[in-house]
């Protein structure tokens, strides 16, 4: 059995008295590749965005690459609140691709690329650039370059955003909702470079969606959250054929129906 | 007396002025930078200082505060066996730019904190540092947002630097008041410092468009 790679350990995420995620257990292992889907307000972005650091957790211990994410060591082995020095250590490992994309307005598409490599990693502007263009060519995006985001339509400025994380070489994606702001029309172009990533890489993928067909054929495992649970995970076929729960049939009969 | 006899002493007065409102303008943005940050930062110490100098100098008078440094403030130093004593320039330039630094401190600090939230999370999840999201990522979306403020600022400074001619600076308005003790021909010549107070304006005005444009220009065409 190899290690999981992100590991929720009886996880709880409070806002105040409301509780989002509540005990969650959860696990992902090194290269797969797992979407989560439910309802709006289940607490997916939660998950995302306790691993991306964006969001501290309240109780339980969440773990990525085997060390705690949220906690570090003290001296007697017990566990304390991680500092920014442990933080920055782990938010390496992972990249982050947003709803509403997040590009830097005033960075041109090679720059989105290169600035963090640059400024956060050290590389050189040479190999920062070489980079920026292997990965713009991966993404269909080569002669856009010189262009500022606002003049990319939102499927391309998605494709500069999964570009621009990708470019820290993370060993964890995390994507949520990645196509849920886009024009139907411009859906497909950014989940084909999701696809070919899942195809041709061995990161570890945590995708949010409600892209089913695309879920169903890139997914090793389908996580059906609903109210701060996981009530249930299969393999797609499984999951997506043969639902268990009432609540996931349910769930996605609204979500196909509604499509 | 002709009016282009006043030209002559009017332009030293003019120039005077440009000097006193560029010094200061250029000052009182470093100090809007610095305390605007200042206040946003996670330090308290820094937080409070920032706060303080603000408060200050957004609720005193720039009239008080000119006379407290050039009058008040060798006295002061006298006391203590220092000698404070500000040439008139640099008495009416730190004023000038201490007073419109703690306005622009609450432009800088609200252009600030006016960024996206998301643009503070796309930061944090490229690992990027505190200073280098200001510096990098906030900072350059922020400064065009402050810069209509910037420029009603630097007019208002503009405007101030007549101020200082109570402390026997001899710029435009020290100028057109010694023309009329000594001619008393009021009319043509305040007239005429009306007319290059307004003329420096225009110019003034159109110099913050250009920064403008310059800090804006990722913007182009857009929204
Ligand atoms: N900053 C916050 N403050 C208060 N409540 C929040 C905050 N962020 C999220 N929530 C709540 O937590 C719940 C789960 O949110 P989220 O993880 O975004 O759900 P999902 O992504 O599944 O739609 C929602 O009910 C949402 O309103
Ligand atoms: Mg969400």
């Amino acid at each position: 059995m190899t290690e999981p790679i992100i590991k929720f350990d009886k996880v709880v995420k409070a806002f105040g008295s409301f509780v989002v995620l509540n005990k969650l257990d959860f696990e992902v292992k090194p290269g797969e590749k797992v979407t989560i889907i439910g309802p709006s307000g289940s607490g997916k972005s939660t998950v995302l965005r306790i691993l991306m650091t964006l969001e501290p957790i309240t109780d339980g211990v969440v773990y990525v690459d085997g060390q705690p994410l949220w906690h570090e060591k003290s001296g007697d082995g017990s566990l304390k609140p991680a500092g920014e020095p442990h933080l920055r250590k782990m938010r390496e490992k992972m990249g982050m691709v947003f709803q509403q994309f997040n590009l830097f307005p005033h960075m041109t598409v090679r720059r989105n690329i290169t600035e963090a490599p640059i400024q956060v990693l050290g590389i050189a502007k040479s190999e920062a650039r070489d980079r920026a263009n292997e990965l713009l060519e991966m993404v269909g995006l080569t002669e856009h370059a010189d262009k500022y985001p606002h003049q990319l339509s939102g499927g391309q400025q998605q494709r500069v955003g999964i570009a621009r994380a990708l470019a820290m070489r993370p060993k964890i994606m995390l994507f949520d909702e990645p196509t849920s702001a886009l024009d139907p029309e411009l859906v497909g172009e950014v989940l084909n470079v999701i696809r070919k990533l899942a195809e041709e890489h061995d990161l570890t993928m945590l995708l949010v969606t409600h892209e089913m067909n695309f879920a169903r054929q890139i997914s090793d495992r389908v996580c059906f959250f609903d109210q701060g649970r996981m009530l249930e995970e299969a393999p797609p076929e499984e999951l997506f054929t043969n639902p268990k729960e009432q609540r996931t049939r349910e769930f996605l009969k609204a979500v196909l129906e509604g499509n | 007396m002709d009016w282009t006899q006043y030209l002559n002493p009017l332009m030293q007065g003019a120039l005077v002025t440009i000097e006193l409102t560029i010094y200061s303008t250029i000052l009182g943005a470093i100090l809007s930078f610095a305390a605007g940050i200042g206040k946003t930062a996670r330090n308290p110490v820094i937080k409070v200082i920032a706060a303080t100098y603000i408060e200050i100098f957004r609720g005193t008078s720039l009239l008080v505060q000119l006379f407290w440094l050039y009058f008040a403030l060798p006295v002061a130093g006298q006391a203590m066996g220092i000698d404070l004593r500000l040439p008139p320039v640099v008495a009416g330039v730190l004023a000038l730019s201490l007073n419109i630094g703690a306005y622009g401190a609450e432009v800088v600090r609200g252009a600030i904190q006016a960024v996206s939230k998301d643009q503070y999370e796309a930061a944090k999840a490229l690992n990027f540092t505190p200073r280098k999201t200001l510096w990098r990522i906030a900072l350059p979306q922020a400064i065009p947002e402050m810069m209509p403020a910037f420029g009603n600022l630097a007019i208002q400074n503009l405007k101030d630097t007549a101020l200082v001619s109570l402390i026997s600076l001899s710029d435009l308005a020290f100028r057109a008041e010694q023309l009329r003790n000594f001619t008393q021909d009021s009319t043509t010549i305040y007239t005429m410092a009306l007319f290059m107070y307004f003329g420096l304006a225009l110019v003034l005005t159109a110099m913050m468009k250009l920064l403008e444009r310059y800090v804006s220009r990722w913007r182009v065409g857009a929204r």
